[in-house]
Formats: C-alpha cells, structure tokens, sequence
C-alpha cells in the first residue's frame, strides 16, 4: 500500500482488475484502493506476469503493506513488487467519481459534472452513470456542493499532514518585497505575440523563479529524512491548487527548472485541470521537492506558509500590488509581489534562506532569461 | 449581437468554467471573480472561452476593465457588433 503523502495512513483495496496470471505491462490499471481523500487508481511500473494477489477486495491495509506480487520478465523466482498510482483526489464541488464511472462516463460520452453521486460521500458510482446514459438528454442536474462527509475527510486528512509538519518542522520564515515592473513588462509583450489560449500567467513567471533559485541553492530543494538533509537533484515543484470547500491538493510540476515558460504554462494549466477533475497521478502527489502557495487572486498580501513533510522548504506569494517604491533616491509606484520562504531549521539556516529568496529576487530582475 | 445574448454567452461559459455556482444569481455589478470564486487560472479560461464563442480577442490590458458581469457584457457587446 503505497503512501501518498504524509496524511496517508492506510487505504481500503476496492477491487483488483487482474488475476494471477495475467500478463500486465507498465501503466496498466491493475486495482482500485480507497483513501481517506480518494480513489485511487493502482497504476503498475513493472511488465511481467501477476504471481499472487495479496490483498482482498474489502481489506483495509496499513501504507507499506505489499498488495500483490508480480514477476517480472526473465526473473526465476517472482519478488514483491511496490506498485505506484494514479491518484483519483477529491475535486470538492466540481466532480467525485469512481474511477470505472468514469471510465464509463467517458465511454458513453457523458459529463459526469453533470451528475450527482449516490455512492458513499456523494461518489458518482457507475450505476449513476449509466441512469445518466439513459436520461441524457433532459436538462442537466445542478451539481451540488460536496457533502459533508467528503469535507471531513479531506479536513481531516489536511489536519494530520499539518499537524504533523507543525509537531516536527522547527519553521523559520523570512520575506521579501520584490519588483515585478520588469517581469510584467516582459510577460506583457510575450503574451502580446500570442493568441489567447497561448497566453502565460504572471505565476508561471514566479515559478520559474522559484526552480531557477532552487538550482542555486539545493539545500532547499531536498527532504529531511532520519534527521538528514537529501538533496533532490530533479526540481519538482509542488504547486497548491485550492479546491472549493476548502480542499487543498498540491501535486508536482516535474522538473520545472527544465521547463521554457510556455512548457510550464501548459504544464499548470494540466495540473489545474486533472486536479479539478479527479486525474492526478500518483508521482504528482507524492514526488514534489518544494511546495509554493500563491494566494495572490484571493487578495493575500502575505503568505506564511507550513511545510509539507518531508519537504524542507515552501514559497509563498501575495498578491501583486501597485504600491510606492524607492530607488536610486526616486520614488515611483511599482508593482510588489511579497514572496516569503518557510524554512525548516533541522536542514538549512536563515542565511541560506536569505540567499535563496535574493537569488530569487534576481532571476525576477531578468524575466529574458527565465 | 444584442447584451442579453451576450449575457447568455457569458452564462454558458461561466457555468463550464464554475458549475456548481449559479450566474444566475450574480448582481450585474457584483465583482465576478469574488462572486463565482475562480481564480487567475479560471478567468483566462473565461477569456479563452469568450474568445472561442464569440470570437472576440480580449487583450490583457482590458482585463482591469472587466470586474463584474455589467462590464463584461458591455463590452463585449460592443465589441461584437463592432
């Protein structure tokens, strides 16, 4: 049972899609495990042939515990092989559905947005979908919020990784205004050259940023682990997306630092749009470096952020605010981003921290070369 | 094309964009992002899907221009017609 972050605990396995047996290759769905927060969709990373199915629909096992064991091609004798997944999270207000709902859904060519779920927590289950097929063509159903249950669970889980990240993570935190006047300008005039679909937002800028300055100061761009620091040498940057509610997801972007402006656009706009719809994969949760939190659209100026174990860093950003702004003995009115770091003190000093968040400054300074 | 199918426009779009709200009961001059929650990422969407429908190309430096549903009518109104 393979743990999907710190609030994991343990996971329900619904139901196995194979046999023992049966041939399966890398991606394959093999299973369906349940989570506090979600469904989850058993993604296998090896090719070979299924040996024996540990687990039993219905049974609930602690994270860590072997499901099933697969032998691998050409090995003699079959090993117990960790499975990844693809992650179904929660999408509060916009869409919870089993993953074979949505299998049919997408097969029947119906919008499971337009449905409401009968299953536990208001899950959209596959007889829904198929009373929906039926019915298609009346007047879509209003969706409604998600029930109370769902926010439970997703609250409580949200409170174990917190509390957790709170009870160990001795924070530091450090802030900085930053100029954006350069890196808007910039973004304005490249975003001018493209059609509308095509346009950057200012985040992608800052996450850039972010994964640049990480390149110049690695420590924070590692996890703590039996009280030592290990570096990450693939920046994935975890980026928080709020989901109505109150939830909270924060899947990776994958080696952002690697990723030219419009390849991380479409990367969040990916991200933004599997998260809302239930399609995360398991490495997004589970492998991100760094987290960053940009609560700039809500009116934030500010952002103080709490570390998701056993990251050691996160970034947060405020909103972007014309305000007065002196240099060079002259005052003008400049677009100010706060950007502030959360630092866990085991692993790096606020000195370090302090580089990282000038660094940061200066890669802002030089939106060209992001 | 007249505002009350402009606005119906904006419903549709608004719907795929927020589902679980109801534009209906937007005030014309509540602020839109406020009143349907949606973030920068969603009004883009909103952007691109305007720009889809209506075929109006709306540049960044109008968004300031668009803060609620009477805004967003009126110019796009005009800007359909022109």
């Amino acid at each position: 049972m393979p743990s999907l972050g710190a609030d994991m605990q343990e996971g329900t396995l619904i139901e196995w899609n194979v046999k023992p047996g049966d041939r399966i290759q890398r991606g394959d769905i093999i299973g369906i495990v349940r989570t506090e927060k979600a469904d989850i969709e058993v993604e296998v990373y090896h090719e070979g042939v299924v040996e024996q199915l540990l687990a039993k629909a219905g049974e609930t096992l602690p994270v860590g515990a072997v499901l099933a064991v697969i032998r691998e091609e050409g090995e003699g004798a079959p090993a117990a092989a960790p499975v990844a997944l693809a992650i179904t999270p929660p999408a509060v207000g916009r869409l919870r559905a089993s993953p074979l709902a949505r299998r049919e859904a997408q097969q029947l060519g119906i919008d499971l947005a337009q449905i409401q779920g009968s299953g536990p927590h208001g899950e959209i289950t596959e007889a829904d979908v198929h009373r929906a097929a039926e019915t298609a063509k009346k007047a879509p159903v209003e969706k409604p919020a998600a029930p109370p249950e769902l926010r439970a669970g997703i609250r409580r889980a949200i409170a174990a990784a917190m509390a957790r990240s709170n009870r160990e993570i001795p924070h530091y935190y450090l802030e900085t205004k930053i100029d954006l006047s350069l890196a808007l300008k910039f973004l304005e005039a490249e975003n001018q050259k493209r059609s509308v679909k095509d346009r950057i937002l200012s985040v992608v800028l800052l996450i850039k940023a972010v994964a640049r300055a990480l390149r110049d100061v690695p420590e924070l761009n590692a996890y703590w682990v039996e009280d030592q620091l290990q570096r990450k040498e693939a920046v994935h940057i975890g980026f928080a997306i709020s989901l109505r509610d109150g939830g909270l997801v924060v899947p990776a972007i994958m080696d952002a630092d690697r990723k030219n402006l419009d390849e991380l656009m479409q990367a969040l706009r990916d991200l933004i749009t599997r998260a809302r719809a239930g399609r995360l994969r398991s490495s997004e949760i589970t492998d991100a470096t760094v987290t960053i939190t940009n609560l700039g659209d809500l009116g934030v100026e500010t952002v103080h952020g709490v570390i998701y174990p056993p990251q050691v860093a996160l970034v947060g950003f405020g909103r972007i605010v014309e305000s007065p702004w002196a240099e060079n003995g002259m005052l003008g009115i400049r677009p100010i981003v706060s950007a502030t770091l959360a630092g866990d003190h085991r692993a790096t000093d606020g000195h370090r921290g302090a580089q990282f968040l000038t660094t940061l400054n200066q890669h802002l300074q030089e939106p060209e070369k992001l | 094309m007249s505002e009350p199918e402009v606005r119906s426009a904006v419903f549709r779009i608004l719907r795929k964009i927020a589902p679980e709200a109801d534009p209906d009961r937007i005030r014309p001059d509540d602020n839109l992002r406020e009143a349907l929650d949606i973030d920068s990422f969603d009004f883009l969407n909103v952007m691109i899907g305007l720009n889809e429908e209506l075929h109006v190309e709306i540049p960044e430096s109008d968004y300031g221009k668009l803060r609620t549903l009477n805004d967003l009518t009126r110019y796009l109104a005009e800007h359909v017609s022109a």
